[in-house]
């Protein structure tokens, strides 16, 4: 571990109006897990785009193995013995595992030989995968079996991974990291990035932190605690959310039987899905992305119609009903889509703010817009939930994903809903404004509002949730309480590993 | 009413030719479309390349730097398109739209002092023995050269979308430009062949209508067979067998109602007149019920942002 793999010296990336990058420097051994930390927006996504050759530095250099090492493109990296796995899968959906495979690597053998080349080396590591399967009809965690299979075809020297846990099981997790640990005690260098800070405090062996473009120190993760390492990426102390006790109302929403079949041909039908939550309760619905998350979503929404009965609201049964009418009931939902489901991506955060909020703030008399007190709304959202925007007439394409997930949220919960269902409530959105969102979900239950919280993130569902179920392949398990569940009782739930298996070698 | 006046083979033989220039112009659209391009400029490429076959045919006498220069017109104007939609970043759809207005108006422009001009003859395919066998010799050794061409462009764009690396990358870019641009694939550049490939086989196709089915020179005389490519395409669930499949079909069945119009068949000249669109869109419909699905990145604009 004396040996430097990749020196990193004064790399600074600006964009126009903003400094990705600011002289940043760090060492990254041979045979090391190097922790990247940092908030959104803190450059650590610039930083690993310059590495793999996506992005140029304005000034700076790296050195790899002694030698001068500037990548012009990710070819270039690639050849160098640089392999990346990608925050958002660069997968192609309609291509088979072997030719999504073969796309990643600069001379492919015959797709024969490479299908064999890639059942050895799934089996090798505990990642089994079929070569000819197509990767739109694959879960979450096979599909990150393939971008780190195509890695490891190319016998890299540094891996580098973003965020790679957020989709997984706690045993897909626990899998991959044992895949890593086989693959730092065979002298590859990771460059990890995450969130998870726990997983960093047990993988890791240094940590780099940064913030606002700069490095603002160096950590040994096993030997620094959770919250340390949270409050020098947030540059001051975390509030952790708190949870009130309170009492729990009557049955706001009841769903008995609801059967409904899946509008996309990669998505998954609801089976059967029973679930009661009460006022001022926060039901946490956990499970592998893919096992009918979105369809569940869209069904509490109404932009899925069901049966009349199978879903009733304060007794009242409302399953016909389209989303502005539930909307008028109190019913609001915020789905994981920002980007064209949540949000309309070319349109200001004023008309944003008015989709979904015409209906109970009043934004509109007789067909036509109150545009000021639409902008006002917009602008309380902006305050309420520190949405960092020039300002509201701004295209909700303009934010970066976590500032429009804190967007999307506060417009629902401001709109003071008696049932708040929301998916994935603080996907890619950093820690500090992570809590600040968890919050808010719990003030709302405090005041009496059924939470449903769909979400990958168990951590959070633990923290914000009363109880638990878990989402298999569109059937829903029976709800248990939050408080003592273990981890593994929770995997089970969720339907196990889903053919994972432990390294072999 | 007459119907022992159709000859079935000299049938088989003129669908194939009423067919080519159909299926020369959809499986350039089947490429450029699997790179994600939304190109409803064919009928433009497609007039533009006629007159630019038909004129330099008669300039040079030589029919086979007539489908040269076709080729040449119809990538030269996809270009336009290109400036467009892969430097401007435009709209495709109002780009396509537009490079077909402009294709009629350019190629009437150019086509002036041709109305009424005759075209050299193209020779047809002649092995002895081989052209002479019954039945077989008419139907699949007597054409033109440019028929068989259009077959093999066929075959070859399947083989190389199938098992090629070029056409794996063509496949990706137009499956998920951002993923592919991620990996380090020139998605423009590959984009640019892709549409320029299209422009030339529409061109030929134009000229195989202006040197071959009609020869001679008419305004507008694709008359809408580019749009029956585009549409083509989709129902052929951007397959290159059934892209030859179904212009074969349309193709024959067009060739088959003008025989039944001049046997005297009792149906209205409308209905058989309209046939041919039914017909293949039926079948094609039926067919394309699988699951196989569009380029997921078809017609949207790629911006390599940072």
């Amino acid at each position: 571990m004396t040996d430097t793999l990749l020196s990193i010296r004064g790399l600074t990336k600006a964009y126009p109006g903003v400094v990705a990058n600011n002289d940043v420097s760090f060492d990254i051994g041979v045979g090391e897990v190097h922790a990247l930390l940092g908030e959104n927006g803190a450059g650590k996504s610039t930083l690993v785009k310059m590495i793999y050759g996506l992005v140029k530095p304005d000034t700076g250099e790296m050195v790899l193995r002694g030698q001068p090492f500037a990548p012009p493109e990710p070819r270039a990296a690639r050849a160098d013995g640089i392999a990346m796995v990608f925050q958002h899968f660069s997968l192609f959906d309609a291509l088979n595992v072997a030719e999504n495979i073969a796309l990643g690597m600069e001379t492919p053998p015959p797709m024969r030989d490479l299908a064999a080349r890639i059942r050895e080396v799934s089996e090798t590591y505990g990642l089994p995968l079929d070569p000819f399967r197509t990767v739109g009809d694959l879960s979450a965690g096979e599909r990150q079996r393939v971008e780190i299979i195509r890695c490891l075809l190319q016998d890299p020297k540094l891996l580098i991974m973003d965020e790679p846990t957020s989709v997984l099981t706690p045993q897909e997790v626990e899998i991959l990291f044992q895949t890593l640990n086989k693959l730092r005690s065979e002298g590859t260098s990771i460059l990890y990035i995450s969130h998870k800070l726990e997983e960093i405090r047990t993988l890791c062996d240094t940590a780099t932190i940064l913030r606002l473009g700069q490095k603002v120190g160096t950590c040994v993760p096993a030997k620094t605690t959770a919250r340390d390492m949270a409050e020098m990426m947030v540059g001051s102390t975390l509030h952790t959310p708190e949870r009130a006790g309170r009492d729990l109302g009557e049955v706001a929403l009841d769903v008995s039987g609801l059967s409904v079949p899946s509008p996309s041909a990669f998505g998954t039908a609801l089976k059967n899905v029973h679930l009661v939550v009460r006022q001022g309760e926060v039901l946490g619905i956990g499970g592998v992305a893919g096992n009918g998350q979105d369809e569940l979503l869209n069904a509490l929404s109404g932009e899925v119609r069901s049966e009349n009965g199978a879903i009733k609201m304060l007794g009242d049964p409302i399953g016909k009903l389209g989303p502005k009418a539930r909307r008028g009931l109190g019913l609001l939902t915020a789905p994981e889509e920002r980007l064209g489901h949540a949000a309309a991506p070319d349109m200001s955060l004023t008309e944003n703010a008015l989709l979904t909020g015409s209906v109970r703030e009043n934004l509109e008399t007789r067909g036509f817009l109150k545009w000021g007190a639409a902008q006002d709304f917009a602008e309380r959202i902006i305050n309420a939930f520190d949405v960092r925007t020039p300002g509201p007439s701004n295209v909700a394409r303009s934010l970066s994903g976590g500032n429009l997930q804190k967007f999307v949220i506060g417009r629902e919960v401001l709109q003071n809903p008696k049932v708040l269902v929301v998916n994935q409530p603080t996907w890619g959105v950093d820690a500090s404004a992570a809590a600040s969102i968890r919050q808010a979900i719990l003030d709302l239950a405090a005041e009496g509002c059924a939470v449903v919280c769909i979400s990958q993130d168990l951590d959070e569902l633990m923290e914000i949730s009363d109880r638990f179920a878990a989402l298999n392949e569109g059937r829903l398990s029976a709800p248990k309480p939050t408080q003592g569940l273990s981890v593994d009782e929770i995997g089970l739930m969720m339907g196990g590993a889903h053919g994972m298996e432990v390294a072999h070698v | 009413m007459d119907l022992s006046a159709i000859n079935p083979i000299l049938l088989i033989a003129s669908l194939m030719v009423a067919a080519t220039p159909l299926l020369l112009a959809a499986v350039g659209e089947l490429v450029v479309e699997k790179a994600g391009v939304l190109n409803l400029g064919v009928e433009g490429m497609m007039i533009v390349g006629a007159i630019s076959g038909f004129s330099i045919a008669v300039e040079t006498g030589s029919p086979w730097l007539g489908f040269l220069a076709s080729a040449v017109g119809g990538a030269v104007l996809s270009l336009l398109f290109v400036i467009l939609t892969q430097v401007a970043l435009a709209n495709q759809v109002a780009s396509g739209l537009a490079l077909t207005l402009f294709g009629l108006g350019i190629s009437s422009l150019m086509g002036q002092s041709y109305v009424g001009v005759k075209p050299p003859a193209t020779p047809d395919l002649y092995i002895p023995i081989l052209s002479d066998i019954p039945v077989i010799g008419p139907i699949v050794f007597s054409h033109d050269l440019i028929l068989y061409l259009g077959i093999m462009i066929v075959a070859a764009v399947w083989a190389t979308l199938k098992y090629t690396r070029v056409g794996l990358i063509l496949r990706a870019v137009g499956e998920n430009h951002d993923a592919a641009h991620a990996l380090g694939y020139k998605v423009v550049r590959i984009r640019i062949m892709a549409i320029m490939f299209g422009g030339a086989c529409a061109g030929l196709g134009g000229a195989y209508i202006s040197l071959i089915r009609v020869p001679q020179w008419t305004e507008g005389m694709t008359a809408g067979i580019g749009w029956i490519a585009l549409a083509l395409v989709v129902f052929a669930s951007w397959k290159p067998w059934r892209v030859l499949l179904g212009a074969y079909l349309f193709g024959g069945i067009t060739v088959l109602q003008l025989n039944l119009q001049a046997a005297g068949v009792a149906i209205p000249v409308e209905y058989l007149a309209m046939s041919p669109y039914i017909i293949t869109i039926l079948v094609l419909v039926i067919l394309s019920a699988d699951k196989s699905s569009a380029p997921a990145s078809l017609g949207r604009i790629f911006h390599a942002s940072h």
